[in-house]
C-alpha cells in the first residue's frame, strides 16, 4: 500500500483556499461534520507524484489562530493535537497575493507550531494587473518554507504545489518569531515549568478557550496557573504578539515584495461606490433577491412536475407489473412516493445554491451583509439571515440549508428556527382553496378581498418570523461573541468548478442527509393510513357495497366511498377522531384532523387529503371546493367551513410546524433533535392558540 | 477631545494613534487595525452603521460600536 500523507489546508477566508482545495482533489472529495458540531469537515485525496497519495483536509477559514468562533476552533484543535488521526504531516498555508500581509500573520502562527509548512500565493494571475511583484527566493529563505505562486482560475501552480507536497520531509519546521520576544519575563517563567513544551503551544493553551484532545487534558490543567494574568493582561500579551508579528512580516515583504501602485486598478472600491450605496445597493440587491425568488419559486416548477409525473407513474407502473399484495403496495404507495418526496426539492434547493455560490464566490454576500446589518441586528439575527427568510417564501428546506454562510451560531440557530414561519409554497394550495371557500368575493378599493387576504397571510408569515426571532435573541442564552469585523473582498468572476461543486454538494447533503427522515417518516405515514385495527377497516369493501346495495352507484363511486371508509377507520382516521375534542373549539371536525396529520408529509397534502374522504375522487379543485362548501359542522349544524373556521384553519397553516422535511433538515444542520422538537412544539402551541382565539372570537 | 473612528466623514483619511485593546475583537487588530497604519472611510451604511473602511490595505466593515474604539488623527489626502 502506498503512503497517504496528511495535509491541512489553511488560510484566510476570500483566499482562493476552497479553489485550492477543489483543484487537488476534483471530485475526490468528501463533506461531513466534525463529531458532535456543525462545522462542516471537507476532505478529499490527491494523488502526488511518485507514487504518494495525500489525505487533504481543508479546513475553515481563519485570520488568525486566536479563535472567535466554532470554525476557528477546529483549525487550532486539530493542529494542537498530536495524536488525532488527521494531524497535519504538513501544513499549505494558502494566501491571497493582494493581501499578503495580512495573510502571512496566520503563516507565521503556524510556522511557530513548528509544523512543516508550505506557503501558497494564489491568484498569482492579478499580480501584473495590480503592479505587484515577488521575490520568490527571498521570501523563501526568509520565512523559512517552499512557496508555490498558484492562479486556480489559470490552472497553473497545481503540479508544483502536489511536488512540494510530496517532499514534504524537506521541508523546514523553523519558526518564524522567537515567542520570548512578546514578554522576556513571563515566557521565561513559562518555559521552566514546561522545559520541553513548545512555548508558542504552551501560549495557545492558555489564550483559547477550546477543548483539546483528552491527551492533552493532564497538561492544560498543569497550565491553568499560568492564566491568573488577568484577561486584560494577556489580550496585551496578544496585541503586542500581533505587533510583533506585523514587524516580522513588513521586514520581509520589505525586500520580498515591490507594489506599483501606479499599475494598480482597483475597481472595488469604484464598485463599491453603487454597490453598497444608500439607494442603489438596496435597489441592486432587491433585484437580486427577486430574480432568485423568481427561479426557486417560478424556474423550479417544471422540473417539479416533471419529477412529480415520473414517481406517479413509477408508482402506478409497479402497482400494475408486480404482484398485487401488502408488499407491493408498501413499495407503490409508501417508498415511491416517499422518495418522491424527497426528490422534489431537488431543483429548488439546486437553484437556490446557485445563487448562493455565485454571490459568495463574486463577493457580493459580504457587501449584503454591511447594507443589512444594522436591520437584523436589532432582531438578533445576520444581514445574511435575509437570503434564508426570503428564499424561505419558496421553501423552507433550501432557506435552513442556506443558513451555513451564517458564521454566528447564535443568529445561524435563531434564523434556522424562525425560517419556516415565512409563507412557503406548499401553504399556498392551502390558502388558496380556503380563501375561495370563505373570504367574499368583492372588492376593496379596487383589490379583491381575496387577493389581500393572500397578501396578509405572506406578511404575517414574515411579521412573525421577524418578532419571534426578537424574542429568542432576548431569550436563548447562547454564549457567541457579536463583534462584527467583515472583510470586504475584491470582486470576482465566480469559478464555474466552485459553483457546480457547491450545488452538488447540497445537493447531496440534502438527499442522503435529510432524506433518510424523510423517506422514514413517509412510510410510517402511508402505513397508519393504510392499515387500521378491527372489522371496520378489514371489511370496509363488504360494509360499503351493502350500505349501498340498493343505491344503483356506479363502480366509480363505490371505490371512492370504500377509500373514504377506509381512510375513517385507519390508524390516521382513528386518530383524527380522537383529536377532533382537542381541535372541535378551533372549528373543526374529525376530518379535517386527518387532513392537519397528513398534512406532516407536506402541507399541501390537506387538500387531496380531504378529496379522499369526501371521496371526491380525483384532486380537482372545484369539485372538492363544492364538496367541502356542502360539508355541515357535525356540532353547531349550518356549513362546516363557516368564515370564523376558515380563518382559524388559515392561521393554523400559518403557524403549526407542519413540515416533516423541515423538520428533517433542521435536526441536521443543528445536529440535534433538541431544536426541531422545539420548534414542532412551540410553533404548533402557538398555531393553536391563535386559532382558538380566532375562532372563538369570530363565530 | 481626540478624534474617534466614528468621527471620520465618508471619503476623509486619517491615521490609527490609539486602540482601546480589551474593547476591540482581537481580530481586528489581526487585520491591521494598529496604530501607526492609516485609515480611509469608503462608504457607509444607512446611519453611519456599519462603516466601510481601507485599513493599510485591507477593506473591511466595522460597527459604529467598535469604532469609538479606535483613535485616528485626520489627515489630508496626498
Amino acid at each position: 500500500m502506498s503512503k497517504q500523507i496528511n495535509v491541512a489546508l489553511i488560510g484566510n477566508p476570500n483566499t482562493g483556499k476552497t479553489s485550492v482545495f477543489n483543484a487537488l482533489t476534483g471530485l475526490n472529495q468528501k463533506v461531513g461534520n466534525y463529531p458532535g458540531i456543525t462545522v462542516e469537515k471537507k476532505e478529499g485525496i490527491c494523488k502526488l507524484p511518485r507514487g504518494l497519495k495525500a489525505h487533504i483536509i481543508d479546513l475553515p477559514g481563519t485570520y488568525s489562530l486566536n479563535a472567535s468562533s466554532l470554525d476557528e476552533n477546529v483549525v487550532i484543535e486539530l493542529l494542537l493535537n498530536k495524536n488525532d488521526k488527521d494531524f497535519p504531516d504538513i501544513a499549505v498555508v494558502v494566501t491571497d497575493v493582494e493581501n499578503l500581509k495580512r495573510n502571512l500573520l496566520l503563516f507565521t502562527q503556524i510556522k511557530d507550531l513548528e509544523i512543516p509548512t508550505i506557503l501558497v500565493i494564489n491568484m498569482a494571475d492579478r499580480m501584473s494587473r495590480k503592479g505587484i511583484s515577488l521575490n520568490i527566493a527571498y521570501l523563501e529563505t526568509y520565512l523559512k518554507t517552499k512557496i508555490a505562486l498558484t492562479s486556480t482560475r489559470k490552472k497553473e501552480g497545481i503540479d508544483n504545489l502536489k511536488e512540494l507536497i510530496s517532499n514534504y520531509k524537506e521541508i523546514s519546521t523553523q519558526p518564524c518569531l522567537d515567542t520570548t520576544t512578546i514578554d522576556q519575563n513571563y515566557f521565561d517563567s513559562l518555559k521552566k515549568a514546561f522545559p520541553n513544551q513548545l512555548l508558542y503551544k504552551l501560549w495557545l493553551v492558555i489564550t483559547q478557550d477550546v477543548n483539546f484532545g483528552k491527551t492533552d487534558r493532564k497538561e492544560i490543567d498543569a497550565v491553568n496557573h499560568f492564566k491568573t494574568k488577568s484577561k486584560t493582561d494577556l489580550k496585551r500579551l496578544q496585541q503586542k504578539e500581533t505587533i510583533k508579528r506585523y514587524q516580522f512580516i513588513n521586514n520581509v515583504l520589505k525586500k520580498g515584495q515591490t507594489i506599483d501602485l501606479s499599475q494598480a486598478k482597483d475597481l472595488r472600491i469604484k464598485l463599491d461606490r453603487i454597490i453598497t450605496h444608500k439607494v442603489w445597493g438596496y435597489l441592486i440587491f432587491g433585484s437580486i433577491l427577486l430574480l432568485i425568488f423568481q427561479a426557486i419559486y417560478d424556474w423550479s416548477e417544471v422540473p417539479m412536475d416533471f419529477i412529480d409525473g415520473i414517481f406517479a407513474s413509477l408508482s402506478e407502473w409497479t402497482k400494475n407489473n408486480l404482484p398485487k399484495g401488502a408488499f407491493t403496495n408498501l413499495i407503490a404507495e409508501g417508498i415511491i412516493p416517499g422518495l418522491g418526496g424527497i426528490v422534489i426539492f431537488i431543483p429548488q434547493i439546486a437553484f437556490l445554491f446557485l445563487f448562493i455560490a455565485v454571490l459568495e464566490e463574486s463577493g457580493y454576500m459580504s457587501r449584503v451583509v454591511f447594507l443589512m446589518d444594522r436591520v437584523m441586528r436589532r432582531f438578533g439575527l445576520s444581514g445574511k439571515s435575509i437570503v434564508p427568510l426570503i428564499s424561505g417564501t419558496a421553501c423552507a428546506i433550501p432557506a435552513v440549508m442556506a443558513t451555513r454562510n451564517i458564521e454566528n451560531w447564535k443568529e445561524r440557530l435563531i434564523t434556522i428556527l424562525v425560517t419556516p414561519f415565512t409563507t412557503c409554497s406548499a401553504r399556498l394550495p392551502v390558502y388558496l382553496i380556503i380563501i375561495s371557500l370563505v373570504i367574499p368575493k368583492g372588492r376593496f378599493l379596487g383589490l379583491s378581498y381575496q387577493a389581500l387576504t393572500l397578501m396578509l397571510l405572506y406578511i404575517i408569515g414574515f411579521v412573525t418570523a421577524v418578532f419571534s426571532a426578537y424574542v429568542l435573541n432576548k431569550v436563548l442564552k447562547i454564549k457567541s461573541r457579536t463583534f462584527f469585523v467583515i472583510e470586504m473582498p475584491n470582486y470576482k468572476l465566480p469559478l464555474l468548478k466552485n459553483v457546480a461543486l457547491t450545488v452538488v454538494e447540497k445537493t447531496k447533503s440534502f438527499v442522503f442527509g435529510a432524506g433518510k427522515i424523510i423517506l422514514a417518516i413517509s412510510i410510517i405515514l402511508w402505513f397508519l393510513a393504510s392499515y387500521g385495527p378491527g372489522e371496520n377497516f378489514n371489511n370496509a369493501d363488504d360494509i360499503i357495497r351493502t350500505e349501498f346495495a340498493t343505491n344503483n352507484l356506479s363502480e366509480t363511486d363505490l371505490q371512492n366511498k370504500i377509500a373514504s371508509y377506509k381512510l375513517e377507520h385507519s390508524f390516521i382516521g382513528i386518530t383524527g377522531r380522537a383529536i377532533e375534542p382537542v381541535i372541535r373549539p378551533l372549528g373543526y371536525d374529525w376530518k379535517i384532523g386527518i387532513a392537519i396529520i397528513s398534512s406532516f408529509a407536506a402541507r399541501e397534502v390537506f387538500v387531496g387529503t380531504l378529496a379522499t374522504i369526501y371521496s371526491v375522487g380525483n384532486d380537482d379543485e372545484a369539485t372538492i371546493k363544492n364538496r367541502m362548501a356542502a360539508e355541515v359542522n357535525p356540532i353547531l349544524g349550518g356549513p362546516l367551513f363557516t368564515f370564523a373556521s376558515g380563518i382559524s384553519l388559515l392561521l393554523f397553516y400559518a403557524f403549526a410546524m407542519q413540515c416533516m422535511s423541515t423538520l428533517a433538515i433542521v435536526k441536521k444542520e443543528t445536529n440535534s433533535w433538541k431544536w426541531p422538537t422545539l420548534q414542532l412544539i412551540l410553533m404548533t402551541v402557538f398555531a393553536y392558540i391563535v386559532a382558538l382565539i380566532a375562532f372563538q372570537f369570530l363565530k | 477631545m481626540q478624534d474617534t473612528l466614528a468621527h471620520l466623514k465618508k471619503g476623509e483619511h486619517a491615521i490609527i494613534k490609539d486602540v482601546s485593546s480589551n474593547l476591540i475583537p482581537l481580530k481586528l487588530l489581526e487585520m491591521g487595525c494598529l496604530p501607526g497604519n492609516s485609515v480611509e472611510l469608503v462608504q457607509v451604511a444607512p446611519f453611519a452603521d456599519p462603516m466601510y473602511l481601507n485599513i493599510n490595505g485591507s477593506h473591511l466593515a466595522i460597527r459604529k460600536e467598535t469604532a469609538i474604539h479606535i483613535l485616528i488623527e485626520k489627515v489630508a489626502h496626498e
